[in-house]
Formats: structure tokens, sequence, C-alpha cells
């Protein structure tokens, strides 16, 4: 599958004008002052290393700051049939009376997967599409899983649904987020009724409501219990273990190499 | 013995609230009979043999007839995928190979296909490593198929069926444990290929499984085939069609007992399925005696590639690890005189010769390696449908969160439309010929 992907991956597109040109336009893109800018605008996804944190740290990698860029969408050519699905998504999304602008925020192809990073207030609208449209027929709903990303201000809750088109042999994933300050997204349980499990399994260890859900209950945890396990600010807990003497820290309180 | 206690109950909202607690069953249904309330609702399980685990039936009676089923589950939710984030991408083999417990090569097929492929890795993954997995995914069809049977005959009263069916899935679990050290939990398949190649005794107990299983299947297709016991209590039970197996989400065995040949071994090929000829055997029955066929089917077939797969190991050497020594741990071991697996070449490399491979060595197997970030999603057709993994990395060396698709969770949401209108003791034949695994379903 993979030598099918490399394939047909994105070409880069190609430039026109005089091979000084284009020497002129890199070297301006390589700047090292434009470069260490755009650098330090990214996000800072991790700090330190070595899970040291105190005073005792004489590695001096307790201050190294690792920035990642935002996701940034992928240019057209997407490749394989991905550019046939966002261009039928769009004109059954117009005949629905909303722009694929406005519903999909972001378009990602990474490692031979599409990604349709939906608004969330059109979620329901673009599942629909997915599941009626003859050419989409996206019919089985694989799952969805919840994600955190507590670094992602204002959008720190992400579900995230798998796709599959039988009648296409096609998958695409829809990814929806949402801020934890209004932890909302519409279900689509009225679509895809297998959904009901998976949005009652992610409210409950996400805390995403999904309103219009039929009955948005805790599934695996027990009814009474108290926060959202999966978040990232929920401890994982344990309790140190005893051997031969020497005590064995729990898991999440061990030497972290991230 | 002890009576029904009712009293203390009367006034829950619930209305009166009968305990059973042994066989007391004469009381409970004169108390019932008294009452002359015709609905009754029953709490079958959390501990009840013919729920697979601890999966609780909330059911609403008329009769003997069902007129809502409703399911509760978590009862064994362990937390496998918020512990897997706080261990490196290699121990979370180990942890999701425990989630469905009757599949556990699948899980673990599932997880390393999703982590090589955020890695970029799925071209150089040693072809002797796919074989290696194809076998081992169809052994584990085939004793997955076993206990769904085997569980099946037993919840209707047929033990022979089910000594059968574990004494035929035993010999799978033999062989299990002469390649994988293990019966159940192997952690055998691992990200860049599996732990260990197999070994001349393992080739010679497959060829014997593969002398010995026909015979196991057709015994028992000569049971239950034809037997109208069987038939009465299967056919045309727990009827569910295509569109209810879409809408549902419901794929495998019960998808294809509706007459659908979806099965992600042939319409999306992974470990190099494409090059093994099998068929995908459908029945258009939409019931459980459907289901139960193709699971038969299904074991023949799987015979048929397992045959393939030592064909194909006698004329594929080389590694069964990828040869990237930052990724793959080493995998050329040998049974040392404590029974435990070693690698004595690796062993006299690094603490003999290299201090540079010792400190690769220590920082692979504490530290672990680094996954690009991103997400991935990769399925595999496991024994009861897509089992999927969707993991998400940061860029560590942990998973940033490993969700699992598992197709145990998604199909039991077709209780009520297989046990509704029916009566309660076809509840027993919906749920086990839905096959659901409490183990993968609450994770």
């Amino acid at each position: 599958m993979s030598d099918e992907n490399n394939k047909d991956a994105p070409q880069p597109a190609e430039t026109t004008g005089t091979d000084a040109e284009i020497e002129q336009a890199q070297a301006a893109d390589n700047l090292p002052a434009r470069a260490g800018e755009e650098r330090l605008s990214e996000q800072v996804v991790r700090t330190g290393m070595f899970g040291a944190k105190t005073t005792g740290d004489t590695s001096g990698y307790g201050r190294l700051q690792v920035r990642r860029p935002a996701i940034s969408s992928s240019p057209r050519p997407y490749g394989r049939y991905f550019d046939e699905i966002a261009d039928e998504l769009g004109r059954a999304l117009d005949g629905a009376g909303v722009a694929f602008g406005d519903a999909i925020e972001n378009v990602v192809v990474d490692r031979g997967e599409l990604t349709f990073y939906v608004r969330r207030e059109h979620l329901p609208e673009v599942a629909q599409q997915m599941r009626d449209d003859a050419k989409l027929r996206f019919e089985l709903m694989s799952g969805v899983s919840g994600v955190h990303y507590p670094d992602e201000t204002g959008r720190e809750l992400h579900a995230v649904y798998h796709l599959i088109s039988i009648t296409h042999n096609r998958r695409v994933r829809l990814e929806v987020a949402c801020p934890d300050a209004d932890p909302h997204i519409p279900s689509v349980v009225a679509t895809y009724p297998t959904a009901d499990w998976h949005e009652r399994e992610t409210y409950d260890f996400f805390g995403i409501i999904f309103d219009g859900h039929p009955h948005l209950t805790r599934i695996e945890m027990p009814d009474d219990w108290h926060g959202h396990p999966q978040r990232k600010d929920y401890p994982l807990g344990g309790i140190p273990v005893e051997y031969r003497g020497a005590t064995v820290p729990p898991p999440d309180e061990r030497r972290s190499y991230v | 013995m002890t009576a029904p206690t009712t009293d203390a109950y009367d006034g829950a909202a619930e209305g009166r609230v009968f305990n059973v607690s042994g066989n007391d069953w004469d009381e409970v249904v004169a108390a019932v009979r008294e009452e002359g309330e015709e609905k009754l609702v029953v709490n079958m399980g959390p501990q009840h043999p013919s729920t697979h685990g601890v999966l609780r039936l909330i059911l609403t009676l008329d009769g003997e007839t069902v007129t809502d089923a409703r399911v509760g589950i978590g009862y064994l939710h362990t937390g496998i995928e918020k512990n897997m984030e706080y261990r490196t991408w290699t121990q979370g083999t180990t942890f999701c190979t425990r989630m469905d417990y009757l599949t556990p090569l699948f899980n673990e097929a599932s997880y390393c296909l999703a982590v090589e492929r955020l890695l970029g890795i799925e071209d150089r993954i040693p072809e002797r490593a796919s074989i290696i997995r194809v076998m081992m995914m169809e052994l584990n069809r085939m004793s997955s198929h076993w206990v769904a049977n085997a569980t099946f005959g037993n919840e209707l009263g047929a033990t022979t069926i089910m000594t059968n069916g574990f004494r035929a899935r035993e010999r799978v679990l033999d062989l299990f444990e002469v390649i994988t050290g293990l019966r159940m939990n192997h952690a055998y398949i691992r990200p860049g290929g599996v732990i260990q190649d197999l070994t001349p005794l393992a080739f010679e107990k497959t060829r014997e499984l593969l002398k010995e299983m026909p015979r196991e299947i057709s015994d028992i297709r000569k049971l239950l085939d034809e037997s109208p016991l069987y038939l009465a209590r299967t056919k045309d039970v727990a009827y569910l069609d295509v569109a209810g197996c879409m809408a549902l989400g419901v794929t495998g065995p019960v998808l294809r007992a509706a007459g659908l040949p979806y099965d992600l071994r042939k319409t999306q090929p992974y470990c190099g399925y494409e090059n093994y000829d099998f068929d995908i055997p459908t029945y258009d029955g939409c019931d459980v005696y459907s289901r139960y066929r193709v699971r038969m089917d299904e074991m023949e077939e799987s015979l048929k590639i397992i045959e393939q797969c030592l064909e194909k190991l006698q004329h594929t050497d080389g590694p069964v690890m990828i040869e990237d020594a930052k990724i793959g741990w080493p995998a050329r071991l040998a049974i040392g005189p404590d029974g435990m697996g070693n690698s004595p070449d690796h062993i006299k490399h690094i603490m003999g010769t290299s201090m540079e491979a010792l400190i690769h060595h220590f920082k692979l197997v504490t530290e672990g390696f680094r996954v690009p970030p991103g997400q991935a999603y990769a399925a595999v057709e496991s024994a009861k449908g897509e089992l999927a993994c969707h993991a998400v990395s940061d860029g560590g060396t942990r998973p940033w969160r490993a969700h699992f698709r598992d197709p145990s969770f998604v199909n039991l949401q077709a209780t009520a439309a297989t046990c509704v209108g029916g009566s309660v003791a076809d509840v027993v034949a919906a749920v086990a010929s839905l096959d659901p695994v409490i183990g993968g379903v609450d994770r």
C-alpha cells in the first residue's frame, strides 16, 4: 500500500523562472533571521528533558524548549483518491447550501491518510453528505476517538471520526475540535447509529458533550465517577511498589524521557 | 438458599424488586404471579455464565418475550489505553495484547501497523516477519473461532461441543507456546517485526496442527451442521441484515453471515495478504446458524493460509526484525539454560566489544525510540471484525494517545437489534453469535 502512496504522493509544485531567480527565492526563504523568527513563533510543545524539574538538573537540558509548527494544510493535489473526495464533498455541500470553506477548516494528507478538519457546527451536515452522496457513500462509521491537546488553546479537545466506504473501498477521517471551556460537539448518531456507544465513550473519557445524543451517559466508568480519565490533566494514579526493600514509584512518577 | 427478599424494596421507584440467589425460583415465580404485573425487568449478569465475561444485560420481559434489551458494560475496564500513554511505544504491545484476550495477536498487529505507519517504516518490515505475522494471525483466528463455537455450545447445554472446541483450541495454544513462549498475552509482534524467529520445532508442530485440525473441524461439523436440535436453536434466530450491520457498524463474521463479503484481508490488504490464495466465506441467513457456518468455513480458509505461510517461509530467509538499530530490538534469540530467551551474540557485542552499542541498547530499551508527530489509523480483520488502532504521536517516546476500535465493543451494540422480539432463551444465542469478549469491549 505504501508503494502506491509514494508513487501518488503530491509532487512539489513546479516553479517557473530562471535558475538564478529560483536560487534567489530559495536563498530568501533560508535567511537565518527569517527562519529563526518563524521557528520562535511556533508553539512550544515540550520543555526540559530526562524529567528533571528541580534545581538538581546539572544537565542543562532543563531549559530546553522544543517547538513545532501548527498543523498546516496540505497543498493540492492530495494524491490517490483524495482529490476526488474533496471535490465531491465540496459539490455535495454546495448542494446543501454550505460552502466547503465554511465547513472544512483544514485538509491534511499525511502518511497516506486524508483528514478533514470540520468546524463543529457543520459536522452533522458533513456526516450526512459523506454517507448519502452516491460518489462519497461512506456508509460505515468505524469509530470515534477523542484526543486531548491541552496546549492547543481554544481547541483542546478533539473528536476523530473514522469513516469507511465499502462501495468505493476508501477511508477518510473527520476531525472536530472544541474548546475545553465549551466542550460541545453535535452528535452524529442520527446519521450513524453506531456512533452511539463511541460518543458515550468519548464523553466518558474526555468530557466532550455530544449535543443531540439520545442518552449521553457514562459507558465504561461507573455512573458516579468524577472526572474524565483519558484527559491529560487526569493523573494515571497508581501506588509505589515495594520490591526487596526498594520502592518502585508508580509509572506516572518515574523518570520520563518525553 | 434464601427466600426472595422483596419487602425492603417495595417502595423503590422501579417497582417491586426480587433478588434471586440460588434455587429459589419457585418462590420467585409464585411471588411474581401474585404481583399480577406482566412487565418484568431482569438483570442478566454481570455474573452469568452465558455473558462471556462480565456483561450485564437488562432485559424487559413480557412473559417469555423480550421487549427491551439494554447492555451495561464497563465491569472489566482496565484503562489499558491510558496506561499505554505512560510507557514506551514498544511496551505498548505488552498492554494492548491483553485487551481482547482471545485475539492477542490481532491486537498487537493493529497496534504495530499503526506505529509503523507513524514511523514511516511500513516498506522496511522484513518479508519473513510479515509472513510470520500472517501465520500467527490465522492461527489466532482459529483459536478465537473455536472458543466462540465452544462457549456457545456450552451455553446451549451441549458440553460435548465445549470440550471438543476447547481441546482444538488447546492445540493452537500449545503451538503459540512453542513459538512465543506464552499461551496468551504474547507481546510477540513488535513495532518493526516480530520478536523471535520460528524454531525447527515450531515448523514441526505447525505441520502437526495442519494434519490434526481438519479432523477436529469435521468432527464438530458432523455434530452440528445438520443437527435438528442445533438448527432449532440457531436458524432464523437473532436476525440482522446488511442494512442493520451497516447502521450499527457491525463487521466480521456477523456481517459476512448477512451476505456481504467484506473482509479487510481482501479489500485493504496488509502484511502481504494479497499474496495468499483464500476465499471469503459468506452466507445469507443473517442468523445465528449462518454466523456459525461462516466461522467454521473461515477456519478451513485459515488452514489454507497457514499452509501457504509455511511454504513461503521455506523460501524466505532473512531477519524477522527491521534492520534499523534505532528501532529494532535484538530478535535473534536463543533459549538459555534458565529457559528464558536471550541473544548471546548481542550480549557479547554490547558487553564485550562496543561501548557505543551498549549505550544505544540502553537508550533503546529504557528511553525507547521517538515517533514523528502525527496520527495514523491501522485496521486488521480480527476474528471478530475490524480491529483498528488510532495512534497519535506528539514526537515523543510514548504514545500521545492510542485508541482501539475493538470489534466486540461495536458488535455488542447490535444486542438490542438481535434480541428484542425474541424469547429469553434466544438472548443467549444472540449474544453468543456476536462473539463479544469483554476484555476487548471494556479495554
